[in-house]
């Protein structure tokens, strides 16, 4: 099975030589969602990153190859790099508080883009603009296009930009945590939409969490991360049945929604911690070699 | 856990060696200025006006960097000059120092009125173009060393009690003065053995950097002629009489101008080397 | 209303600071003992000559009484006559002002220009010896400061390789009578574009030695904030759409860069204004700095008073002007 997005033994590392991703493998499939699980810090946004180009400076891609569209995307020059992202995949970013500049007001914040490398007309990028926002159910669009990102509230500014990211028509779309940030009342709206939106534009979706009750919900398959080590690769319903891996297991007995629906959180067991350990350790020997 | 950053080095001043080597080297220069002056600096021949450095046509030996117009050793001069230079960095920025860092501790610490006469007086000398300020005062005063000393510590005390005064502001607003005050120490004690020594790195790196200030400050004067009396060989004098005869001369220019350049820059990386040595935010 | 309290405030400590400054250099220029009249008047002078003169320019009043006069003369428009130069002080400073005002501006300009094009260069190629040559020769720029650097230029423009004219305003030999004492600006509008060129050729050195140590700081400043806007999220979700780094650098990140930075440009703008009364006297430009000189030494009371006064006055308008902009160029202020 060869996916829309497909990530081959990707290892990612800083200067110093230290590995963030330990040849992570994974597909996602032309309208399908992925989920990419794993605690904070196990590396599921320098998975993102590396996808888009934009690894922060100190971290580098040592070997692997990502597949976009047919394309390998390590092959690219830097340029012919972000046309092609460009062209074919766009981000949901976690905090909608920092992703729109303080400065530009909406309407050019969606429609330069379409304009600039697109090459369309400024009334039609307008128009497909007004569209979107009415898409992601914003009421007065024509109004909230002049508005500036600080008159606008949180739940407001990630309709904006989930608009934003689909106004190319994009056939992969990945989301990083897009509701980590937002308030436990606008979590599931967002969440809703995000479903509603990837299945009437038909697109690719890498949804990137570290809750597994969210990614129940939405996707379709799934991959856990631990230490930038892809431990489990899985359909959704197999892994809710009988997750393989045993970090897996103690990460899905520690969601409360699944096992227990009162809700008491137990933490990862302190022997599982120490297996999984050892296994990335002695990944990391294999490398070595 | 896994954070593996590297941490950075800085790299370890260069600059603060080159920088201190010259200023020592210009210190044993005016210290030994009359022994190793090839010739007496206020000399003047007329005969030998205008010779080029030793190594164009026409320079005559002993005059390594050639003659001004009156016939008067540039090398000796600028030696001389070092001299004056000198004292006027140590003493004017000292004084300076001294003038400032108190007020600008006394406004920080204690705040209230205090803080609120000196912050206004800083207001109003940052309403004054301070070069004119200081010919104004050479003019009142009249001209000689004190007077442009006088006329440093005047202008420029604000340099410093504008950043001690914020630095002082900041070191009272943690947790060990609190500590201190609470522990019975006066209101003066607190200042004298918990601020001052946390303000001491600034206060040392403020100061390397306005002894190039006054070095400055003392050629503009010397420029505008309003300096110690013209017989005793000063840079700027030396400047701004070779800046009339620049096409005649050059070298009456250029010699001092780069010692000046250079004693300056060096002044300033010093002090700026010192300051990233010191600041406990970039420790 | 807090914000027509703060103008309120402003105001008042503006005007604080200006009468400060008025009693500063009042009292000041008043302990000099030599007597500025009797250098007026020829050898053989009478006392009775003296004390009639004195009486004129009211030097026979105490401190006090000088002063409450002149502030008087002030409050109507009126700053006296200055002595040596026999002409309403209004007049003279007026008249410079202009000169001072196009060389500021212009070497304003020179040193958002430079200071601009370093701090995207070294943003550009962040982390690279191209970030390291910027840091280095702002750091030396920095450290030098204008007078230095005016000697410096001399000697390469005006010696070394002489373009440039290092002294005056304007070639005599240009005959054009000007209705406004804005040379520059005026022989814009008049399509005189060689007058232009002449007047450009020699305000270029002193706007440059005025402009060298202001770059170094908006270079520093501006990269220093640009370095950190680049990691925001904003500008990397820009990246995704496609744009080069360029376009991202200067469209995305220059625009919410460049606020933190003009605040403290705006007072370093003062600086530069204060630099160019040693400039104009080195270059031999006519302007305010030049003539202050020449008053100082000329021990011309009235006009001292006069150009010390409207130093500090253009000093706090452009601190005004400053957070003025602030406010217009942030979306977050401007609807408050
Ligand atoms: N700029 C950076 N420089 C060095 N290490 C980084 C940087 N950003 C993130 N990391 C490291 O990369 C690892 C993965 O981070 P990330 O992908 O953000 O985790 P998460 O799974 O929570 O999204 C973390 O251990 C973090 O320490
Ligand atoms: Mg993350």
């Amino acid at each position: 099975m060869s996916g829309y997005l497909s990530i081959r033994n990707l290892t990612v590392c800083l200067k110093s030589g230290a590995p963030i991703l330990r040849s992570v493998s994974l597909t996602v499939s032309a309208g399908q969602v992925h989920g990419l699980v794993g605690e904070s810090g196990a590396g599921k946004s320098m998975i993102g990153k590396a996808v888009l180009g934009t690894l922060p400076r100190a971290l580098h891609v040592t070997s692997g190859e990502i597949w976009l569209d047919g394309v390998n995307l390590l092959s690219l020059s830097q340029t012919e790099r972000r046309k092609q992202i460009g062209a074919t995949a766009a981000l949901i970013p976690q905090d909608p508080l920092t992703a729109l500049n303080p400065s530009k007001r909406i309407g050019p914040q969606i429609t330069r883009r379409l304009v600039d490398i697109l090459g369309w007309s400024k009334t039609k990028a307008q128009q497909r603009a007004l569209e979107l926002l009415d898409e992601v159910h914003i009421p007065n669009a024509t109004r909230v296009m002049r508005s500036y990102p600080h008159e606008l509230s949180g739940g407001m500014r990630q309709r904006i930009l989930i608009a934003s990211a689909f106004a190319a028509e994009p056939k992969l779309i990945i989301a990083d945590e897009p509701t980590t940030a937002l308030d436990v009342t606008v979590q599931k709206q967002i969440l809703r939409l995000i479903a509603e939106m990837q299945q009437r534009h038909d697109t690719a979706l890498l949804f990137v969490t570290h809750d597994l009750g969210v990614v129940s919900k939405v996707c379709d398959t799934l991959s856990v991360l631990y230490a930038g080590k892809v431990v489990e690769d899985a359909q959704m319903n197999r892994f809710f049945m009988r997750p393989i891996h045993p970090y897996s297991a103690a990460l899905l007995a520690a969601t409360p929604t699944y096992t227990d629906p009162t809700g008491s959180l137990t933490p990862v067991p302190e022997h599982v911690i120490e297996y999984v350990e050892k296994e990335v350790a002695e990944h990391d020997v294999r490398a070595a070699r | 856990m896994r954070d593996a950053r590297g941490g950075e080095k800085r790299p370890i001043g260069m600059r603060l060696w080159l920088s201190g080597g010259w200023l020592t080297v210009l210190v044993l220069a005016a210290l030994c200025a009359p022994l190793i002056a090839p010739k007496d600096p206020l000399m003047q021949d007329l005969f030998l006006g205008r010779l080029p450095p030793f190594w164009m046509d026409g320079s005559e030996p002993g005059y390594f960097l050639g003659t001004d117009s009156l016939g008067r050793d540039v090398l000796s001069r600028i030696l001389y000059g070092a001299r004056l230079a000198l004292i006027v960095a140590v003493i004017a920025g000292s004084l300076t120092c001294i003038v400032g860092a108190t007020l600008g501790l006394v406004a920080g610490f204690y705040r209230g009125w205090a803080d609120r006469i000196i912050s206004r007086f800083v207001d109003i000398w940052m309403a004054f173009p301070p070069v004119l300020f200081a010919i104004l005062l050479i003019a009142v005063l009249g001209p000689g060393l004190t007077s442009i000393i006088i006329a440093i510590v005047v202008i420029d005390w604000t340099r410093f009690a504008r950043v001690i005064r914020a630095e002082a502001m900041s070191q009272s607003a943690m947790d060990y003065v609190a500590s201190a005050q609470v522990a019975g120490r006066t209101r003066f004690g607190t200042m004298m053995t918990e601020i001052l020594p946390n303000v001491l790195p600034t206060i040392v790196a403020l100061l390397t950097l306005e002894m190039g200030i006054a070095v400055i400050v003392e050629a503009i004067l010397s420029f505008v002629n309003l300096s110690i009396s013209t017989d005793s060989p000063t840079w700027g004098g030396m400047i701004s009489e070779g800046r009339t005869s620049v096409h005649q001369a050059w070298w009456v220019l250029v010699f001092p101008l780069i010692t000046l350049f250079l004693t300056v820059l060096s002044f300033s990386q010093l002090g700026e080397g010192l300051k990233d040595r010191f600041d406990p935010v970039l420790r | 209303m807090t914000v027509l309290r703060n103008i309120l405030i402003r105001l008042l400590t503006t005007a604080v600071t200006l009468f400060g400054v008025a009693v500063i250099v009042f009292v000041v220029i008043r302990v000099v003992p030599g007597n500025p009249i009797a250098m007026m008047l020829p050898p053989g002078a009478t006392d009775a000559d003296i004390a009639q003169l004195q009486a004129q320019y009211g030097f026979d009043k105490s401190i006090f009484q000088q002063f409450i006069i002149w502030l008087g003369g002030v409050m109507q428009g009126d700053f006296g006559q200055s002595i040596s130069l026999r002409q309403p002080v209004a007049n003279l400073v007026l008249g410079r002002l202009p000169a001072t005002l196009e060389l500021s501006i212009m070497a304003l300009v020179m040193a958002m220009l430079m200071g601009g094009a370093m701090a995207l260069l070294g943003t550009r190629y962040r982390d690279s010896k191209t970030e390291a040559a910027v840091d280095v020769s702002a750091g030396m720029a920095l450290s030098i400061p204008d007078f230095l650097w005016g000697l410096v230029l001399i000697l390469l423009f005006g010696v070394l390789w002489p373009v440039f004219h290092i002294s005056g305003r304007i070639s005599p030999s240009l005959n054009i009578d000007f209705s406004t004492n804005f040379y520059l600006f005026e022989s814009l509008i008049r399509l005189r574009f060689d007058v232009w060129a002449d007047l450009v050729a020699h305000m270029f050195m002193p706007a440059l030695a005025l402009a060298i140590p202001l770059a170094a700081i908006i270079a520093q400043l501006l990269k220093q904030s640009l370095k950190e806007t680049m990691h925001l999220d904003y500008v990397t979700l820009a990246r995704t759409k496609g744009y080069g780094e360029n376009h991202v650098i200067t469209r995305e990140a220059l625009p919410n860069a460049i606020l933190p930075t003009l605040t403290l440009v705006g007072v370093q703008f003062t600086f530069l204004i204060g630099g160019t009364v040693i400039i104009e006297r080195l270059f031999s430009y006519e302007g305010l700095g030049n003539m202050a000189i020449d008053a100082v030494i000329n021990r011309d009371l009235p006009l001292i008073q006069g150009i010390v006064i409207l130093f500090a006055l253009l000093f706090t308008v452009v601190n005004l002007v400053v957070d003025m902009l602030y406010v217009v160029l942030n979306p977050r202020l401007r609807h408050a």
